[in-house]
This record gives structure tokens, C-alpha cells and sequence, in this order.
């Protein structure tokens, strides 16, 4: 029997306040309003490498960044715009890694969406995501050997990456050493081109987290609040000792890949299935209907995003580059290691 | 009394965890039951929740690691064998290798890569696989050759505030003896000559050492004098110790236990023909083992890897040239 759990009540969460969806709704809308702002600088020749959206998925994102505290530890995948701004990282680290200032937290070394900062708890991906998890869990457990209780790891994940073995090796020792670590899985029904049916055969994603002794719980992701009471309990339960969590939301990315990709794959059954609600409209429809905001705070908010975005990127675009003759070329942090040096002659 | 190359592993990681708190051990079967090779025997006991068993799960267990660097702990990771480091090989070289330059947040872990060829182990317990991870940027990796360096260059490693693949050899564990720990030793980084000479350099690492070391006995009986260097760590590479000795020399052999496609003997010739060709008498040649897996039968096995013979034949050949 599939222990899958949606219901927060069942996990002692008393559900999310209408303080928090107003939280998580800002950052999806400032979310949603940056990645439109990348795509248009991306089309205008302003980005180099890739642009990658959260388009559709800045529900179950912003969700995680509301339902996580400072001293957390989150690991994004590509479309964690929401998330990343929810959980405290600050917009310019985006702007500039993306647009390549020397001055962003990456210093142009990685560009587009690998950026963070790892002794603040926000890890900066590689690109073979799985492998995040168990970087996670390193951390959860450090922090348990130093008597650091009460934090929570977030890994997120698209369905892609739960086909990779790394995914299985880390969430089995998540569950074998009982770790705080909560796996999110935006099933977006593809994972670059390639559909579900070639991706996995278990009903459900979350079948996955049972066979590890993982509690499991599975989320309409385009559903606004349910994705932040699923989340939050995820994140109360795991924060409670109750061991590692595993959420798979679904829902449906609304763009390609990235910016490069037409995602002219994405067949109209999906996009015409309530898989393709837009979960930003979703969430409108929700504080209007909870009266938790009316439409005129909505568009105050938006114009807020706006300007906010249009300051940052300004800023931005007047930073310099990384500038190749001043880089230490040098991948050690102990200098007289280093090899690849010019020769001595 | 005296102390084996695998006990001066074992007694440099109790120091390590006696003098650091935030030095662990984690890999399969190093609890209780002390490791495969015994390498952490008796440490759990000594250390309690700091040496800890971990699943069958390479990959896991170095990203465990860079997430317990990255909290500001100095994990030590035991691979079984490092033919199994390839499962974790992904984390090693993208996750671990690349944090400090990505992020300017080192990556202090050590991984332990019991490795090299015993007789009738096969291609699965025998690898050297140090040029691989030499390749990448942001690893160091080191491959002592005698109990001393095993043991000095160990802490070391475990004192370093980058990524280490500990590279020991199991041949070595039990039959290499010392009379007792060094105090203080060569730091990582530089090669050290483990026998003078004037007419040949042989340049090698790890076991091959004393391969080597043999091979210029055999060679002093006939009238030569070889010297050896022991590069101890093949990254970074002690380039100006070899271009000194093949100035000594002007001959130059290098030996290697691994493959000989695209590594460390390879390295070292071209360093060498490009850093310091005029010092050459005659053109510079390497002996590695065979390019096939290494052999599981001690007849075939004995003939896959350079031994003293093929090592004192080369440098005949190479010293009538």
C-alpha cells in the first residue's frame, strides 16, 4: 500500500497562513516577471549560454522558499526563481550571474542558473542534479555530528533526475540515517524532450520514496495552496524528525527547456489538461477569492516587481566582467599546489 | 617494534581524529568491523560517532563528504577499492573538484583509494587510476610509496583545505615496514631521490618505487648507477626535482603501474622534452603496464606490470643507447 500522504492535518501541520501565500505569491510574481526580463535579454544578445524558466512551476517553488527557514538548506533546480527569492537569495545574484558580472557570488566562472552560495545553505547546482541530494545530506548530517538540530534540506528535483542513480543512492541514505532532507519533484511531464512514458514506469513518482522508507506525498503543482500545504508539511514533518520526505508535484512547464528550445514537444493533451493551468493566475484567483488581496494590490505589486527588476538589471549592466588577465587560473585554494601555471623561464 | 604501510594508515587517521574534531571516516564497513583491509581497525570503538558505515553507494558517499567540507567538517572517505571510486567518480571530479573555484568555498575531504595490483585480485580490485583524476583541475592527488610518507602525507592530506585522492597501495600494506613514525617529513608537492645515481633517472610513484629500487641494485652489480626519484604526489607534479636528476643524468625512464595512455609517465616526458630537452643523451622512454585490464592470474598478472626485470631491462637498453 503507497503511503501517500496530501493531507497536511495528517502530519500535524496546521496548513499555510494567508500571511505565507501572500509571501510566496510576491516571489511568484517577481519570479515570473524576471524570467520574462532574462528571456528578453537572452533575444536581445545580452546573455551568453542558456536562459532556463520556471514558467508553471513557480507555485511548487515558491512554496519550498516560504515553507524554509534562513538556517535551512536549499538546493534549486533550474526553474527555482521563486524559490530562490523566497528563501532570501538576493535578485542581483541572479542578474549578475546571468549577465556575467564579475561581481555576482559566481564571479562568471558558471553562468545562468548554477549560482549560490554554499555556506548560506543555498548550493550552487552542478548540472548532473541528482547528485545535489547527497550534497544535501552532507550537510544535514555535519550539522548533526555538531549538535545542530531542527534545520531541513530541500533538493529539487525535475522527474529527469529521479531515472539518475544518484538520486536512488542519496535518498536510500537519506532514509538509512533518518536525515531532515525533503525531495521535491516537479514532474513537468518532460525532462528536455523525452516524455514520462520514456522516462519511468511506476504509477507514481512518489512510489519511489516508499521502496526507500521515505514518506511520500504527491501535489497538484499548479495548485497554489495545496502546493504550499503539502510543502509545509513536508518540511514541518521532516523538521520534526520524522525522517526524509519526498513531494512529486505535478504539473507542466509552460516554455521549452530554455529559452533555445520551442518545446513545440509539449503535446496540446497536456497544455489543454488542468496539468497546463497557469499556477501564477491560480494564485491570483486565490487571494482574490480569500479577499487576501484585491486586483489593484495585485498590479501594485506587480509594478513593484517590475520596477525592482528594471533597477537591478541597470546596475548590472554596468559591471564589468570577469577580465582574463586578472583570474588567478588556479582551481586549488591552497596557491602553491597549483599547477597549470605558465612555465618558469 | 615495527609498523606496516597499512597500520601507519590506520595510526595517522587516529591522529587525524584525536587532533581535529571535525575530522570523520566514512565507507563501507569502516565501523565495527574496521574496514576491509583493516585500515581503520579499532577506530570506531576509539572514536565513537565519528567512524561510521556507509551504504554501497560511491556516489553518495562523496557527495555526503563535500556537503560535511562545505559545514566545515574534514570527512575522510575509505573507498573499498578505488576500481569502485568510478561509481563516485561524477562527485569526485564535477562536484568536489570544482566547489572552491566555482564558489571560493574549499572542499576539504579526503578520499582514500586503496588501489594498485596484488596478485590474483583481477581487473576489478587493481586499478591505478591516478592519472584520471590527475587530469581534472582542482584535486591533489598523492601516491606515498613507504610507511613514513604514508603516514605524513596522510595527516597532511587531511589537513589541506582541498580535495585529495589518497592514493595507497595495497600491495604495500602489509609487507612494508618501518621502525617507527616520522615527526616531520618532505610536504606534499615534492619528490624525493630514494637512491642517488649519475647515469640513469628512473622517475615512478607508489609501489613501483621499489621495483625500481630493485632494478638499481641489480644495475649497481653490472657497473651503473641509477638514481630513483619517488615523485610521493603525481599532482601537483615536482617537475624541477626530475629536470634536476636528468641533469644529473641525461638518461630518463619513467615507470608506472598504470596504462600507459595519457598518464603520469606520459606527463613526465613531456615536461621533460619540452622543459629540459637539452639535458637528454638519449630520447626519454616509459615502461607501464600492459594496455589491457589487469589480469586476474599471477602468471599473466606477473607479466602485465613492470617488475625489477623489465625495469633493469628497459634501463639497460636505454643506457646503450
Amino acid at each position: 500500500m503507497m503511503q501517500t500522504v496530501s493531507v497536511p492535518g495528517a502530519m500535524g501541520y496546521a496548513g499555510a497562513s494567508g500571511e505565507l501565500l501572500l509571501a510566496a505569491y510576491r516571489c511568484m510574481v517577481r519570479a515570473r516577471l524576471l524570467d520574462d526580463k532574462f528571456a528578453a535579454l537572452y533575444r536581445a544578445g545580452m546573455i551568453q549560454g542558456g536562459v532556463f524558466l520556471g514558467r508553471g512551476q513557480e507555485a511548487l517553488s515558491g512554496a519550498i522558499g516560504v515553507s524554509l527557514q534562513k538556517t535551512d538548506v536549499f538546493a534549486p533546480l533550474i526553474r527555482d526563481a521563486a524559490g530562490r527569492l523566497a528563501f532570501g537569495e538576493p535578485m542581483v545574484d541572479a542578474v549578475r550571474t546571468y549577465m556575467g558580472s564579475a561581481q555576482g557570488p559566481i564571479r562568471g566562472r558558471d553562468g545562468n542558473v548554477h549560482r549560490g552560495r554554499p555556506q548560506e545553505g543555498l548550493l550552487p547546482m552542478i548540472s548532473h542534479l541528482g547528485a545535489m541530494l547527497s550534497v544535501v545530506n552532507g550537510i544535514l548530517f555535519a550539522r548533526r555530528m555538531k549538535g545542530i538540530t531542527g534545520c531541513v534540506g530541500v533538493a529539487s528535483l525535475g522527474e529527469g533526475a529521479t531515472s539518475t542513480g544518484a538520486f536512488h543512492e542519496a535518498l536510500n541514505q537519506a532514509a538509512v540515517e533518518k536525515l531532515p532532507l525533503v525531495v521535491v519533484v516537479a514532474n513537468n511531464q518532460y525532462a528536455y524532450s523525452t516524455p514520462n512514458s520514456n522516462q519511468f514506469a511506476c504509477a507514481n513518482l512518489a512510489d519511489k520514496g516508499v521502496g526507500y522508507g521515505v514518506s511520500a506525498h504527491t501535489v497538484d503543482g499548479t495548485d497554489f495552496a495545496a502546493c504550499l500545504n503539502v510543502v509545509g508539511g513536508a518540511v514541518a514533518a521532516a523538521r520534526a524528525g520524522k525522517g526524509p520526505q519526498l513531494v512529486v508535484a505535478n504539473l507542466l512547464r509552460l516554455c521549452g527547456h530554455g529559452e533555445h528550445d520551442p518545446g513545440d514537444y509539449i503535446e496540446a493533451k497536456h497544455k489543454n489538461s488542468p496539468l497546463g493551468r497557469d499556477c501564477v493566475k491560480v494564485a491570483e484567483e486565490v487571494l482574490l477569492k480569500k479577499q487576501l488581496a484585491d486586483a489593484a494590490q495585485i498590479a501594485v505589486w506587480r509594478s513593484a516587481a517590475l520596477r525592482e527588476i528594471e533597477e537591478v538589471v541597470a546596475q548590472v549592466q554596468r559591471e564589468a566582467g570577469p577580465d582574463p588577465f586578472v583570474e588567478d587560473w588556479q582551481a586549488l585554494s591552497t596557491p602553491h599546489l597549483a599547477e597549470g601555471q605558465e612555465p618558469k623561464s | 617494534m615495527s609498523i606496516t604501510y597499512l597500520e601507519a594508515i590506520r595510526e595517522a587517521q587516529a591522529q587525524a581524529l584525536r587532533q581535529d574534531p571535525r575530522v570523520f571516516i566514512y565507507g563501507q564497513d569502516v565501523g565495527d568491523f574496521g574496514g576491509a583491509f583493516k585500515a581503520t581497525k579499532n577506530l570506531a570503538r576509539e572514536y565513537p560517532g565519528r567512524v561510521l558505515n556507509a551504504p554501497i553507494s560511491e556516489d553518495a558517499i562523496v557527495g555526503l563528504s563535500v556537503g560535511a567540507a562545505i559545514e566545515g567538517l574534514r570527512p575522510i572517505i575509505e573507498m573499498q577499492f578505488a576500481d569502485f571510486s568510478t561509481v563516485g567518480f561524477n562527485q569526485i571530479v564535477n562536484q568536489a573538484a570544482t566547489l572552491y573555484w566555482r564558489t571560493n568555498v574549499s572542499c576539504p575531504i579526503t578520499v582514500r583509494l586503496p588501489f594498485g595490483g596484488t596478485s590474483g585480485s583481477g581487473p576489478f580490485h587493481s586499478q591505478c587510476i591516478e592519472a584520471i583524476y590527475a587530469h581534472y583541475p582542482g584535486l591533489v592527488v598523492l601516491t606515498p610509496a613507504t610507511v613514513e610518507d604514508a603516514y605524513a602525507m596522510l595527516l597532511e592530506a587531511v589537513a589541506l583545505d582541498d580535495p585529495v585522492i589518497f592514493c595507497e597501495h595495497k600491495l604495500l600494506y602489509y609487507h612494508l615496514k618501518a621502525e617507527s613514525l616520522p615527526a616531520e617529513a618532505l610536504p606534499i608537492g615534492k619528490a624525493r631521490i630514494a637512491r642517488e645515481g649519475r647515469d640513469l633517472t628512473v622517475v615512478t610513484y607508489s609501489a613501483m618505487v621499489h621495483e625500481a629500487l630493485v632494478a638499481a641494485e641489480e644495475l649497481a652489480t653490472e657497473g651503473w648507477q641509477i638514481e630513483v626519484v619517488d615523485l610521493r604526489s603525481v599532482k601537483p607534479l615536482d617537475t624541477d626535482t626530475v629536470i634536476a636528476s636528468v641533469a644529473r643524468t641525461g638518461r630518463l625512464l619513467c615507470v608506472g603501474e598504470a596504462w600507459p595512455w595519457g598518464g603520469v609517465t606520459a606527463e613526465l616526458i613531456a615536461r621533460v622534452a619540452s622543459e629540459g630537452y637539452g639535458l637528454l643523451d638519449a630520447p626519454p622512454q616509459r615502461l607501464n603496464a600492459k594496455d589491457t585490464p589487469v589480469p586476474y592470474h599471477p602468471n599473466l598478472w606477473a607479466a602485465h606490470r613492470p617488475t625489477a626485470r623489465s625495469v633493469a631491462a628497459a634501463a639497460r637498453n636505454l643506457l646503450r643507447s
